[in-house]
């Protein structure tokens, strides 16, 4: 049936159909017209932010954990271009959010309008499409090109910059709209001769690792791989993105590979004779330096993006397809092989590793706190049925290292881009996707006062997020780098939180949130117990931290694997157990 | 390095060019020659892009420009199993005493004389890249005033064409 509304409208009417209940934003000139039909849906629940960096984090985090499409919405010029941040951040890490943005009327587009900014231009390489729309007649079929493309083979942010006269011009709205994609067929299923030599190699093997990434849970495949894991008795490493895809507490499990991974995540990799690789994309942080990594394995490599395979390192089986079927169809050949690999010396040395190389951490003589007790606390108290959002650094790899992630998606962070200020925006998007489940959001006090204001949103909106500022007075990894690499020689890393400017818990109750404040070891459990019995309002606790805590282990920017340090000058000293 | 050429289709939208040419320089790949136009359907536009680097990084570009969405579909074209021309258009000085050596020039080349002024003629002449080095080589002595060149376009040889598949799809979606 064909109804006439305007652009608008019709804009409203789509986001309804293709199911979005949630939509991050703020108003403005351009975009002003769509807010008014929104104000009616009883289907679409706006959420007014406080600055739209949060909005695009908080849909993301929204995404994250439901694994629906997340959706904000800005205005022209300063409203989309403070949307480009969480966009990279949503590309690099393939979540799938929709951005719309109002433009300026389609006759002022290329005039330097007031508030225009070419979006679709300046987002053009961090989204995986964008659309400019400047007629009404087109909202419709671009809004469910913009959803299916976001959420289908490798997810992504998509922007769909709509001008604002196509958002005013009067129009005609039928559901559901011809999509007119021609060039995008994702593949799903995975080459049956690919998944016979990827077992083949499997059975032949001696060293086997399976290296998981983002993309297995993404594709919703943590049964399977733990399956195929059991099946095949193979030692698992879980990246960054993929921490809870497999159980911490699963004896194959051998922690998260990388930069700041465990001993023997990282010696895994380097010992091995194949990678299995799943949803990963040997990123840098993993692999240290590219030629030195994983020197004497063979790779299979299986992602949805066949730009990923081969692209860092040679894939010996290249496999392009969907995980949960990647990982269906290598459970069936390898049964079907019926023959296992001898992986008893394997076994043995990693185990041997893992005994002598634990995850651990310095405590400090003067009573103050260590950020990693905090994170071990949290993990025993939260337990591992909460969700963690972490922003970038020191606290997000102890936040990766020190809690138990047993479920997949329980872990979300800024893993590909890095952005300071994600945690407390997306801890209140994934709230708001889970409201049932309890959502610590863990970040640094750099990061904090990026983003903090959306305390407000959350306590107005009723979204009782908990937040662990893992206050060490400092932008902490940067300073861990000085320590280390620049002679340590603090140049603009002091931030002199600690000094109470501002005070955390001041601010948290300014916002209309609870605040709290925690110093001493001894008042961590009890200072947890507190914020989690607190569920009517958000929580801040503030943990005053030792600022000389460091992350360890530690692989140095572009060195190899092989030189990964459990300490400053200490080296594990995995050859000699050969 | 190698030379590569690459026909990619592309969906016949605003902005397209901007996506393909930004790729390139984002993944960090310099663009030789590229040349875009019309195709025997009017919903798709046909990009020929030379492109020089080695294998690997190639097919990484490949599969990059095939995550565009306005991306229908890519060839590289083997020199040896096509046909691929550049035009210019060159001005050249030439008076009376020089014109006659000139416009035996264009007469080798199989050139063509397409503007004659007192002093200069203007050139058109099409081929591969090496016949047009040749040809501003042998006309550089006289005096090369101007010169503008396309980028060049390839086809196939044989009846095969690549269009067909990309065509069907867009009848689909249609």
């Amino acid at each position: 049936m064909t109804e006439r509304m305007t652009g608008a409208q019709a804009l409203v009417r789509a986001l309804e159909h293709v199911g979005v209940d949630t939509v991050f934003g703020i108003p403005g000139g351009a975009i002003l017209p769509a807010y008014d039909p929104l104000y009616d849906s009883t289907k679409v629940r706006h959420v007014l932010v406080r600055h739209e960096q949060g909005a695009g984090h908080a849909a993301e985090g929204y995404a994250q954990a439901t694994g629906r499409v997340g959706v904000c919405m800005a205005t022209s010029g300063p409203g989309a271009t403070n949307l480009v941040t969480p966009i990279a951040d949503a590309y690099m890490d393939s979540v799938p959010i929709v951005a719309i943005t109002g433009q300026v009327a389609s006759a002022a587009i290329g005039t330097d309008a007031f508030q225009e900014a070419d979006i679709s231009g300046i987002t053009m390489p961090i989204t995986k499409h964008n659309f400019l729309v400047t007629d009404a007649l087109d909202i419709p079929r671009t809004i469910m090109e913009a959803f299916h493309i976001a959420s289908t083979g490798r997810p992504g942010p998509v922007l769909v910059d709509i001008s604002k006269d196509a958002l005013q011009a009067d129009t005609t709205f039928s559901w559901p709209p011809t999509m007119q994609l021609p060039g995008y067929r994702p593949v799903t299923r995975p080459h049956s001769k690919q998944i016979r030599e990827a077992a083949k190699l499997i059975a032949e093997a001696r060293r086997p690792v399976l290296y998981v990434g983002g993309g297995v849970h993404k594709a919703g495949a943590s049964p399977e791989l733990l399956r195929l894991a059991e099946l095949a008795n193979i030692p698992v490493v879980t990246t960054l993105m993929a921490r809870g895809t497999f159980p911490d507490s699963h004896p194959q499990h051998m922690g998260m590979p990388g930069m700041h991974g465990s001993v023997t995540a990282v010696g895994a990799l380097q010992k091995a004779d194949l990678l299995i690789g799943l949803g990963v994309r040997f990123d840098d942080r993993v692999t240290g330096q590219l030629s030195t990594f994983a020197p004497h394995a063979k790779v299979v490599h299986a992602d949805i993006d066949p730009a990923e395979i081969s692209k860092n390192r040679h894939a010996d089986v290249p496999i392009v397809g969907d995980c949960k079927e990647v990982i269906t169809d290598l459970i069936a050949a390898v049964e079907a092989g019926g023959r296992h690999g001898d992986y008893a010396d394997w076994w043995k040395l990693l185990n041997g590793m893992k005994e002598t190389y634990p995850l651990g951490y310095e405590e400090f003589e003067d009573g103050s706190l260590a950020p990693q007790y905090v994170m071990e606390r949290l993990s025993a108290i939260a337990g591992p049925d909460t969700y963690y959002v972490a922003g970038v650094g020191q606290h997000q790899m102890w936040a990766s290292q020190f809690i138990d992630y047993e479920n997949p998606g329980t872990f979300i962070n800024s893993g590909g881009l890095g952005t300071m200020g994600f945690a407390v925006p997306a801890a209140m998007g994934a709230k708001m996707g889970q409201p049932d489940s309890t959502v610590w959001a863990i970040d640094g006090d750099g990061c904090f006062q990026m983003t903090n204001q959306e305390l407000a949103t959350c306590a107005l909106e009723g979204v009782p997020i908990k937040v662990a500022v893992i206050n060490n007075g400092n932008l902490g990894m940067v300073r861990q780098w000085q320590t280390l690499f620049y002679d340590q020689r603090y140049s603009n890393t002091n931030l002199q939180s600690t000094r109470r400017i501002p005070d955390f818990v001041k601010l948290a109750e300014a916002y209309g949130c609870v605040g709290l404040r925690c110093e001493r070891p001894e008042d961590v459990d009890e200072t947890i117990k507190k914020a989690m019995e607190i569920n009517d309002v958000p929580v801040v606790v503030d943990f005053v931290v030792h600022q000389d805590a460091m992350v360890w282990p530690m692989v140095a920017a572009g060195t190899s694997n092989d030189s990964i340090k459990i300490a400053r000058d200490m080296a594990p000293k995995w050859e000699s157990e050969e | 390095m190698s030379r590569h050429t690459l026909s990619v289709l592309v969906e016949n939208k605003p902005g397209v060019l901007a996506r393909v040419s930004a790729l390139f320089s984002r993944r960090g790949f310099n663009i030789d020659s590229l040349a875009v136009g019309q195709t025997e359907h009017d919903d798709i536009s046909r990009m020929t892009i030379v492109v020089s680097v080695e294998e690997l990084p190639l097919e990484q570009v490949t599969k990059q420009l095939n995550k565009l969405v306005n991306v229908l579909k890519i060839v590289e074209l083997d020199p040896t199993q096509s046909v691929q021309r550049e035009l210019m258009l060159v001005k050249v000085k030439a008076d009376a005493d020089s014109r006659s050596h000139v416009l035996e020039l264009v007469q080798l080349f199989r050139a063509r004389c397409i503007d004659v002024a007192a002093d200069a003629v203007t050139i058109e002449v099409t081929g591969t890249p090496d016949k047009l080095e040749a040809f501003v080589k042998v006309l550089e002595p006289f005096g090369i005033k101007e010169l503008v060149q396309s980028g060049m376009v390839a086809i196939g040889r044989g009846a095969r064409s690549i269009t067909d598949r990309s065509l069907r799809a867009l009848d689909r979606t249609a």
